[in-house]
């Protein structure tokens, strides 16, 4: 037999010698509250950091040159018009290796999401190309089409098809079948379907899979042009590591920053403005 | 072979073959003068249970404009009929003939929206024309959704996403339209209000209608005829025949709902009586 005995809560608090009354809270999970202007506050410490460092002289300017020495060798570089010619060179290569990659990934991705002989030819190839870096192909790059623009936007293409393939793939078959079947009860036609259900169901996906792919796209760039270069930002920071021009070298790593971080930044907005129509947990 | 003790079921032979995967062999047909016939309609599924067949030589006929309900437990064949009519079986095995009108509608459980395109755009999803968007426009100020044509699908409700998917199947004109438990997913309230409006929709526009249901009393309230399947079969066939409102405290209404609380094997004893 056992005797029921009221949970202790129930029970009449037992006398304590103190009469403070604790008030019970939930313990709160979540990250809690933004913070105003969070996004920019670690780069502001990481500048606030460098430039103390370079002004109390703990940073010596052959390492790394002080902040304001960036600046006018950037206003210099500007003058000379050297800055200008070779960020013209660096965009033109990124962009069409970004374009032509982003076509590709996603036409094999569309081939490959909407029939079943598309992703067993198609899907097994990208992934193992998934599994060697694109610049692990670049010496054989190089024996095949040279050290000229081709060999530098193919490279580029390779690393940024990709993350696009992937993601759209992705995206795609990730589609709700209850569309398809919706798809087919109002009788659709395939390219309609593909219009209204298949294109706009993979957008996020493949959004996501353009952010990689813009990051990707800088960093070949770097690579490819510090390789064999004759322009481009890369190769000016080559010349200058030549020469010990430390401060071009930040000029040109603060640049592919700018760069890197301005591109992703555009696509967030246009991810902002393309998805409306969803509601996660970060809005 | 499965056996059921204490249920006295012949076991035949089957003349199906062997359950194939996605073997269709029926004859569908399409019908001039909006009537539904079905004949001899036999569905399998690879894992069902005993030979896998869910449908058992199924008739039914519908006139146009008629209203039918469809009553049964898990497992009856009540959706796999409704997806045969709707001609969204792609994997099943399956044989008999099937004979629909030329436009048919479907509403599913699930209001089944594209959450990527706005209310109107889901209303006219997939037509196109002239008039499309005024008939698409006229349509969701009948469902009482007037105003809402820029909304996103997420800021509607439950049963405001619900009767945006009744304006995407009116607005096509159907002379059949085949229901899925359409508001199986709402609440009691919201239930009640939307049983009017399918009765409103469904005098203004007399299309023949299938409603698949597992609640009795929608079934009564809404439909001409009252059909009950079970193991893929039609166990009762019932005119409901009763004029004017259909109240629940009607003894017509009560004698009804006991009688085909019967046919589904519910005992006396587990009914709640109002």
């Amino acid at each position: 037999m056992s005797t029921l005995t009221a949970p202790r809560a129930l029970v009449a608090p037992r006398p304590t010698g103190t009469t403070r009354i604790r008030r019970r809270t939930t313990r709160r999970l979540g990250p809690g509250r933004t913070l105003p202007g969070g996004a920019a506050l670690g780069l502001v410490a990481l500048l606030a950091v460098w430039t103390i460092g370079s002004a109390t002289g703990f940073l010596d300017q052959r390492t790394l040159s002080a902040p304001w020495t960036v600046v006018t060798t950037t206003g210099e570089l500007l003058e000379q018009g050297r800055l200008q010619e070779n960020l013209a060179v660096s965009a033109q290569r990124a962009f069409l290796g970004l374009a032509l990659g982003i076509v590709l990934g996603t036409l094999l991705a569309l081939v490959s999401g909407l029939s079943r002989w598309g992703e067993a030819l198609i899907d097994g190839p990208v992934q193992v190309k998934r599994a060697i870096p694109s610049l692990a192909l670049l010496p054989l790059l190089i024996l095949w089409l040279g050290i000229g623009e081709t060999m530098k936007v193919v490279t580029i293409l390779l690393g940024v098809f990709v993350p696009v393939y992937i993601h759209t793939h992705n995206g795609l078959r990730t589609i709700d079948a209850r569309y398809v079947e919706l798809a087919e009860t109002v009788g659709l036609s395939r390219w309609e379907f593909v219009r209204r259900v298949v294109l706009p169901g993979a957008l996020p996906g493949f959004l996501l899979g353009l952010r990689f792919a813009v990051t990707g796209a800088w960093l070949s760039l770097v690579v490819v042009e510090q390789i064999n270069g004759t322009a481009g930002i890369g190769y000016m920071m080559e010349l200058a590591r030549t020469y010990g021009q430390t401060e071009i070298i930040v000029v040109g790593l603060v640049l592919y920053g700018v760069l890197g971080f301005g591109s992703d930044a555009l696509v967030r907005l246009v991810q902002r403005r393309a998805l409306t129509w969803r509601r996660t947990l970060a809005d | 072979m499965a056996s059921h003790p204490g249920r006295l079921r012949v076991p035949e032979r089957s003349d199906v073959p062997p359950p194939v995967h996605g073997v269709l062999a029926d004859e569908r047909t399409t019908t001039s003068d909006g009537t539904v016939v079905v004949r001899d309609l036999v569905r399998a599924y690879g894992l069902g249970e005993g030979d896998g067949r869910v449908l058992r030589g199924l008739d039914l006929s519908i006139a146009a404009g008629e209203f039918v309900a469809i009553l049964g437990r898990s497992g009856s064949g009540k959706s796999t009929l409704l997806r045969a009519l709707a001609g969204l079986d792609h994997d099943v095995h399956g044989t008999g003939t099937i004979a629909v009108p030329d436009r048919v509608s479907v509403v599913f459980q699930d209001s089944r929206l594209l959450p990527w395109a706005r209310v109107l755009d889901n209303v006219m999803l997939g037509l196109r024309g002239p008039r499309v968007r005024e008939l698409g426009i006229e349509r969701l100020a009948e469902v009482g959704l007037a105003g809402r044509e820029r909304a996103w699908p997420t800021e509607l409700s439950g049963g405001e996403q619900q009767r945006v998917s009744l304006a995407r199947s009116l607005v096509r004109e159907p002379q059949l339209l085949l229901a899925d438990e359409p508001f199986g997913a709402l609440d009691a309230l919201t239930r009640i209000r939307m049983h009017g409006l399918l009765r409103d929709l469904y005098a203004r526009h007399e299309p023949a209608v299938l409603l698949v249901t597992h609640d009795v009393d929608e079934a009564i309230v809404l439909a001409d005829r009252v059909i009950v399947l079970d193991h893929g079969r039609i166990a009762l066939h019932v005119e409901v025949g009763i004029d004017g409102p259909r109240d629940t405290t009607d003894p017509r209404f009560a004698d009804l709902r006991a009688q085909l609380l019967a046919a589904l094997g519910v005992p006396l004893t587990e009914r709640t009586h109002p």
